[in-house]
């Protein structure tokens, strides 16, 4: 399997100098050619960073101090500004969270969605509001041509997940991130998304790297997962292996530590916080490290 | 007989919705016709998915809504018609802990002050002294430190100020609590803390408690009893070991599949849910 992602000892921080956080701590990370990869982490993992930081879109005052992410053999951080917003949509896409603040609310649908086609493959307006059609129809909605012509406001929040996810792959990536794509959203629905997202993954040929905190998605859609902590890579394996033989006490915890709908409250055990003081003094530590080597 | 603190008869509730401006409202129902029991000392989780009116329905069981027609019975008193002062004595009896710590602490109170208000507000202080001391006792009960009566709510974390939420709510020694989505937002890490707590004060403190998740895994683990909603009704209702060991109604059935394990299953996203479940298309949610 080709490499198609290669994330090597990614540092990134947020603010300037002395008073900057960091959020990634030297985090590697690779993805094959079609791989469905799981980024689990809990909130401060730094596993949406992570993602943003593929996509070019960090915030403002974020910064990539150091190490490299290759996209298909190329380092993107070393890459200028222009090039890399040509892959955007084109080769990296995105699966964002929220549905809601994600489209423009003052586009129709179908405009939104031509206009990626149009910019990316060059396609003639005509010609792009046809496949966005047929891309309606692949994410399952039904009467595509009207849902074309409404606006973000009039559809429901399920409907403009599909849409992000129609989008997502309109330009066949190479890439998708998927950042908590279903986290807001009820079981039932989660579940049509995510074999929505499995669906057109295949049809389209793309390896997803799947960013969630939930252990039950990651067993149900990825086959790897890297395990994420204090933007450290604790674990990372084949699925079915971290999951049933998880080699860091972390990932034991966390596991633990969920609640199961086929298992008795007996059965769970809570993430000792000594554990959690543990990691972050040894991310701590790191920090301290590096600030001495830098100065 | 099982003893019964509360119970609830065809209870429903229903607001006027307006089609146009011009338009007479027709009436909404949000919770339809709702039979539940809930005995002394036990846990009825209500679990549904979003617009079940799990949290329309807990609402009314603490009388922050009025039914539109039904009844609520607790501890043999009909209170589904009570008015706010006649409510009053009760209301110290009752006690609801919300979904979002944040917005339901005062920021601009420390916790000593949030937690003892309701004391203050019933009578049941003696003193500036005995105000900190039970402010200490409330935190202890819930594992926060005692020197957390100085802080402000924006100094904890997520997990923390659940706990003090849930302080407060056993402030005035309720006999019955209403927990809505209160572990929704939290990490595992955290999560599993609270639950376990929650469990441990039921047990000690003989709570009687209606949960409302929206997460099946998690009414699996707190509760007695589940009640499945959909569409505003209970379309199930039974012993929480019973009811998802074999749910017997499709839409519980549905439910519980959908649920993802931390198991690999091979297939779990072939199966054809997607085109028996009807789509969210139309309104916006």
């Amino acid at each position: 399997m080709t490499t198609i992602l290669a994330i090597r000892d990614l540092h990134v921080a947020i603010g300037h100098h002395a008073d900057a956080t960091n959020v990634l701590r030297g985090a590697s990370l690779e993805v094959g050619a079609g791989e469905v990869r799981g980024l689990v982490g809990e909130s401060g993992a730094g596993k949406s960073m992570l993602g943003r930081a593929v996509l070019g879109l960090l915030p403002a005052n974020a910064i990539v101090a150091a190490g490299s992410i290759h996209f298909e053999g190329r380092d993107l951080v070393a890459m200028p500004e222009s090039e890399r917003r040509n892959l955007l949509g084109r080769r990296i896409a995105l699966i964002p969270q929220d549905p809601m603040t994600s489209l423009n609310p003052v586009k129709r649908v179908g405009a939104q969605i031509s206009n990626l086609l149009r910019r990316h493959l060059g396609l003639s307006k005509r010609d792009a509001l046809g496949r966005a059609a047929e891309l309606l129809v692949e994410v399952a909605i039904r009467e595509p041509r009207r849902v074309l012509e409404l606006y973000p406001h009039e559809i429901s929040g399920g409907m403009r997940q599909r849409v992000l996810i129609a989008m997502a792959f309109a330009c066949d990536p190479s890439l998708v991130i998927a950042d908590e794509p279903t986290t807001a959203l009820d079981v039932t629905v989660q579940r049509q998304v995510l074999q929505l997202v499995e669906r057109l993954r295949q049809r389209h040929g793309a390896a997803i790297l799947f960013v969630t905190h939930d252990l039950g998605v990651v067993a149900k859609i990825c086959r790897t997962m890297t395990v994420l902590h204090a933007g450290r890579v604790l674990e990372e394996g084949e699925t079915v292996d971290v999951l049933a033989k998880p080699r860091h006490p972390y990932t034991r915890a966390l596991l633990a530590a969920t609640p199961r709908a086929d298992r008795p409250a007996e059965a769970l055990r809570p993430v000792p916080p000594a554990l959690i003081e543990g990691l972050w003094a040894e991310a701590r530590r790191l920090d301290g490290q590096l600030a001495m080597a830098a100065s | 007989m099982t003893d019964i603190l509360l119970r609830t008869g065809s209870l429903s509730f229903a607001y006027p919705e307006r089609a146009g401006l011009f338009r007479r409202a027709s009436m909404h129902e949000v919770v339809k016709r709702v039979d539940l029991a809930v005995p002394r000392g036990s846990v009825l989780g209500l679990v549904g998915e979003s617009g079940s009116g799990k949290t329309t329905l807990g609402r009314l069981l603490v009388r922050l809504l009025k039914p539109t027609s039904g009844g609520i019975q607790f501890d043999g008193v009909e209170i589904g018609g009570l008015d706010e002062a006649e409510m009053r004595p009760l209301r110290a009896r009752i006690q609801m802990i919300f979904q979002d710590p944040q917005s339901s602490l005062n920021p601009r109170l420390r916790l000593g002050t949030t937690l003892t208000r309701p004391l203050q507000v019933y009578g049941r202080l003696k003193g500036r002294r005995d105000r900190r001391d039970r402010a200490a006792a409330l935190l202890d009960v819930v594992g926060l430190p005692a020197d957390f009566v100085d802080r402000y709510p924006h100094e904890l974390s997520g997990g923390q100020r659940q706990r003090a939420g849930i302080a407060r709510a056993l402030a005035l020694e309720p006999d019955f609590i209403v927990a809505d989505e209160i572990v929704s937002g939290l990490d595992v890490s955290t999560q599993a803390h609270i639950l376990l707590l929650l469990k441990d004060l039921q047990k000690r403190l003989g709570l009687t408690m209606v949960f409302i998740s929206h997460d099946l895994s998690v009414i699996r683990v707190l509760c007695n009893d589940v009640a499945i909603l959909q569409h505003g009704e209970v379309v199930e209702t039974g012993p929480v070991a019973r009811i998802f060991a074999s749910p017997q109604h499709p839409y519980s059935r549905e439910l519980l599949a959908a649920i993802p394990l931390p198991d690999v299953e091979p297939g779990w996203l072939d199966e054809p849910s997607a085109s028996a479940i009807p789509h969210q298309q139309g309104s916006a949610a």
